[in-house]
């Protein structure tokens, strides 16, 4: 959506250090704004090196959607751990489930583990690369194999469409 | 009854839902028997339980100052970003650990695996 120049190579990184400086100030003044932006060019700069390549955001309004969709679902996961938590006679059924990854792109693969770490009883135990698969340790489930599909309709396919890779 | 103190009702009731969720992810400590069950608690309902206090936090100082505090959006941010790092290198040092998960658990990935290891040695 945002091409990369050479003063900034990273625009969304960039744009995310001025809004945090901002929130941080907690004020919209002139002066502030001015910070924001050579905080926002300088530090990427001085932390290049650091950096994957960063893919682009094809689809924003998709990512939108996304964010939302996630915040609802980790109220519901907190509710679900919850009642679990609580629920004495409920034994849970824990599984370790080898998921397969579709998207290869770093950054998405980040994402996507992040997601399944804040939703309903799924934590990304361990990334294996060479394989593309993620272990994830499920908390509570009967069906693995549904456990795969909704992971990969729910979360994976929007993020392949976002960030087009 | 007034709207400020219909306002102050929901802000205590945002700190105490906050902590309940708190106390129901330290309690998920205790009651699942292996380490990987265990991280299930503190990443989940912990999250809800600070989000709770912050949305009160705020709403308290928009009452009080006339505008929000944004800072408290920010540790929120932080927050999502951070919980599935650290929850993230704690499982793997307990599968480099080898730390046995609960023998109802469906699933033997080869990161338990001793064999494995004596293959690749």
């Amino acid at each position: 959506m945002i091409p990369s120049t050479r003063l900034v190579p990273t625009p969304y990184l960039t744009l995310l250090l001025i809004m945090v400086w901002l929130m941080l100030q907690n004020s919209i003044s002139l002066g502030n704004i001015l910070m924001g932006i050579v905080l926002g060019i300088a530090l990427p700069r001085l932390t290049a090196s650091f950096w994957d390549k960063q893919p682009d955001i094809k689809r924003p309004f998709l990512l939108v959607k996304y964010i939302l969709t996630l915040l609802l679902d980790i109220i519901i996961a907190n509710y679900e751990v919850s009642r679990l938590v609580l629920s004495f006679r409920h034994k849970p059924k824990p599984a370790f489930v080898v998921y397969p990854l579709s998207i290869t792109d770093n950054f998405a693969i980040t994402v996507l583990t992040s997601t399944i770490s804040l939703t309903p009883g799924t934590i990304s135990a361990h990334l294996r690369p060479h394989e593309g698969t993620v272990l994830i340790h499920a908390l509570d489930v009967d069906d693995t194999e549904a456990l795969i599909t909704e992971i990969h309709e729910r979360y994976e396919k929007p993020l392949k469409e976002i960030f087009g890779c | 009854m007034d709207l400020r103190f219909a306002l102050e009702v929901a802000v205590s009731a945002l700190m105490i839902a906050g902590g309940i969720f708190a106390v129901i992810g330290a309690m998920g400590m205790v009651r699942f028997r292996d380490f990987y069950m265990r991280l299930h608690g503190p990443t989940k309902s912990t999250t809800l339980g600070v989000g709770c206090v912050l949305l009160a936090s705020m709403s308290f100082f928009w009452l009080k100052n006339g505008h929000p505090s944004l800072q408290d959006m920010l540790i929120t941010l932080f927050l999502f970003i951070t919980t599935p790092v650290s929850a993230h290198l704690l499982t793997m040092s307990g599968l480099h650990h080898k730390l046995p998960s609960a023998p109802e658990t469906k699933g033997q990935p080869y990161e338990l695996d001793d064999e494995d290891d004596i293959a690749r040695n």
